[in-house]
C-alpha cells in the first residue's frame, strides 16, 4: 500500500539492507557489486543463497527477467546480463 | 535427534527484543548456522538458513530476512494449537508499516457494493464475534521438497500453523454496505507495500461465495491475544480451509468486484495446473483453460515425534504427529511398517474442528535394526495423501506420504 518514490528507491539501492538486517554474504565474482546493488535493493540476497545450486543459466535468466517484467525492477539490459551470468556462475547447476 | 538440530537456547533475546519498535523489524540472529530444516530442501539452505528472533517471536527458521520469511521447526507442531510465538512468518513485500489499532480503518465498498463505508478496529470488534479453530498454510509450504526443484521460498515442512482466530464474520461486515446480484469476486488489500513503486501490491480476492461463507471472518484475536505484528495486527482475513494467500494480514480494503480481480498476485502467480489435484472448491471467474486458483488445503498429515534416521528404542514407541484438510474434516489416519503393504489406524486425537490440525498416534513395536513407518490421511470425503509427487511449477500441495527410518537399539 505505501508507495516509495524514485528517489527513495534509489536510496535503498545505495543502501540495500535495512538497518539492523544481518549483511548476508554471496560468493565475490564478476557482478556481485550489480546483484547486491540492484537484486538487494528490493530483498535480502539470501533468496539467492535459497535457491541454489538448482537453475541452469536459462533458470538464473528466467529469474532476472521475472525481476524486471513481473515485478518491475529498473536493472539495466547491461546489468541484467552480469547479474544472470553471475548467478548461473557461482548459483548455478 | 533432529538432522541438523542445534539447540535453541535463545529464550531471553526474543523476550528483550518484544518491546522495541516494530515496523523494519530489529533483526537478532539466534545462532551464527545451523537450523533443523526439512529433508529435500535445496541445499543452497544449509548455509542460508539461520535459527532467527523476530520481536515478539520464539526462534524460527529464518530463510528470507527482507521481505520476512520464517518457518516452524518441526518441535513446535508437537501440540495441535501453535502458539503465537511459533507461528510461521511470510510476507511477499518488505515495507511492513507499524499499524496503530487506534487509527486502523478497513475501506468497504467497490463497484459491485451498493455503497461504501469504512470501519474503525472498535467497530470491527462490535460486530457478533466468532472463533475458530484453524490451519493457516502457506500455499507454498513445502515447496522446497519439489523435485527437481522449483524457484521461490524454499519452504519444508513448517508453512503452516494452526490457531482460534476470534473475529467477525466478513459476511457481516459486507452486509454494511450490501452486495450487488452481479457481484462476483471480493478482493482485499493489507497495509503492507512493496519497496518499489513498480512492484505490484499484494492484492487477493476470494469468489463472493467464500467470502460470504460463515466461517470466514476477520480475526483480530489470535489464541485468545491480539494478532502478533508478524501475522497481520491489528486484523486480518481468515479463510478456513485455503491457503494462506488468501488470509490477507493487516487488512485495509475490502472491495466487491463486478470483474475478475486482476494483478500478477492473482495470474500468473498462486496457481495449479487446471485437473492435476482432487479439489472441490473451484474459483470458476478466475479459472482459464491450462490454469486455476489455488484453493483449499490438500489432506496432509506429517509426523512430528520423530525424523528420519533417528534412534529409537527396541520395543514400543509413541509415533505421533497432525493431519489436516481443506475443511472436510480427518477421517483416519493409517500407518504401515512394511512400506505400505498393510495399514493400521492410528488414535486420533482432540478434534477441535474440521479445520483445524488432528492429533494422532500409534504404538510402534520396534523390531532391532531399522523400521520404517509411513503415514497417510484420509479426509472425510475420502480423499488420501499421494504417493508420489504430482509435481507442478510453483510446487504447491505436495501431500506425498512420509516414510521414516527409525533405527532400534
Amino acid at each position: 500500500m505505501r508507495i516509495f518514490a524514485i528517489a527513495v528507491f534509489v536510496a535503498l539501492a545505495a543502501l540495500p539492507a535495512a538497518a539492523d538486517e544481518p549483511t548476508v554474504q554471496l560468493k565475490p565474482g564478476p557482478g556481485l557489486d550489480k546483484v547486491e546493488g540492484n537484486c538487494g535493493a528490493c530483498h535480502s540476497l539470501d533468496y539467492i543463497q535459497m535457491n541454489s545450486p538448482f537453475l541452469n543459466a536459462a533458470g538464473w535468466n528466467a529469474e532476472v527477467t521475472k525481476m524486471i517484467k513481473a515485478f518491475g525492477a529498473p536493472i539495466s539490459d547491461a546489468d541484467a546480463k552480469d547479474i544472470a551470468a553471475y548467478l548461473a556462475k557461482n548459483y548455478g547447476t | 535427534m533432529l538432522t541438523r538440530r542445534r539447540v535453541l537456547g535463545t529464550a531471553g533475546a526474543g523476550v528483550a527484543l518484544a518491546g522495541s519498535g516494530l515496523g523494519w523489524p530489529k533483526f537478532f540472529q539466534a545462532e551464527a548456522a545451523g537450523a533443523p530444516l526439512s529433508p529435500g530442501v535445496p541445499a543452497g539452505l544449509d548455509s542460508s538458513a539461520v535459527m532467527a528472533t523476530l520481536p515478539g517471536k520464539k526462534p524460527l527458521i529464518k530463510l528470507s530476512y527482507r521481505p520476512p520469511n520464517y518457518e516452524s521447526p518441526l518441535q513446535y507442531f508437537r501440540t495441535p494449537i501453535t502458539p503465537n510465538d511459533q507461528f510461521f512468518v511470510r510476507y511477499h513485500l518488505s515495507d511492513i508499516p507499524d499499524v496503530d489499532a487506534k487509527t486502523y480503518k478497513i475501506e468497504v465498498g467497490g463497484d459491485g457494493a451498493n455503497g461504501q463505508t469504512e470501519i474503525t478496529f472498535d467497530d470491527l470488534k462490535k460486530f457478533p464475534a466468532y472463533e475458530i479453530a484453524a490451519v493457516n498454510q502457506c500455499s507454498g509450504s513445502r515447496r522446497g521438497l519439489s523435485s527437481p526443484h522449483v524457484a521461490g521460498v524454499e519452504w519444508g515442512y513448517g508453512a503452516m500453523g494452526c490457531a482460534r482466530w476470534k473475529g467477525a464474520r466478513l459476511k457481516d461486515v459486507l452486509d454494511l454496505v450490501g452486495l450487488k446480484p452481479e457481484a462476483i469476486e471480493i478482493a482485499f488489500n493489507g497495509a503492507e507495500g512493496p519497496a518499489f513503486d513498480k512492484t505490484p501490491d499484494f492484492i487477493k480476492s476470494l469468489p463472493v461465495w467464500k467470502a460470504i461463507d460463515e466461517s470466514t471472518l476477520i480475526a483480530y484475536e489470535m489464541n485468545g491475544e491480539p494478532l502478533p505484528h508478524f501475522n497481520g495486527y491489528p486484523a486480518r482475513l481468515i479463510v478456513p480451509g485455503w491457503t494462506g494467500t488468501y488470509w490477507m494480514k493487516h487488512l485495509i480494503s475490502i472491495t466487491a468486484l463486478t470483474k475478475p480481480q486482476g494483478g500478477f498476485w492473482m495470474n500468473p502467480a498462486y496457481r495449479i495446473p487446471v485437473g492435476e489435484f482432487p479439489i472441490v472448491a473451484r474459483f470458476i471467474t478466475q479459472e482459464n483453460a491450462t490454469s486455476t486458483p489455488i484453493t483449499e488445503i490438500v489432506v496432509n498429515s506429517l509426523i512430528t515425534s520423530h525424523t528420519d534416521g533417528v534412534k529409537v528404542k527396541v520395543g514400543h514407541n509413541t509415533i505421533s504427529g497432525l493431519a489436516w484438510d481443506g475443511g472436510y474434516g480427518i477421517r483416519t489416519v493409517e500407518a504401515s511398517t512394511d512400506g505400505g503393504t498393510t495399514w493400521s489406524a492410528a488414535k486420533l486425537g482432540d478434534d477441535l474442528g474440521r479445520y483445524a490440525f488432528r492429533p494422532w498416534s500409534f504404538q510402534l513395536a520396534a523390531k532391532r535394526g531399522k523400521n520404517t513407518v509411513m503415514v497417510n490421511a484420509t479426509n472425510k470425503i475420502g480423499q488420501t495423501q499421494t504417493a508420489t509427487l504430482l509435481f507442478n511449477p510453483a510446487g504447491y500441495h505436495n501431500n506425498v506420504m512420509q516414510s521414516l527410518t527409525l533405527n532400534a537399539g
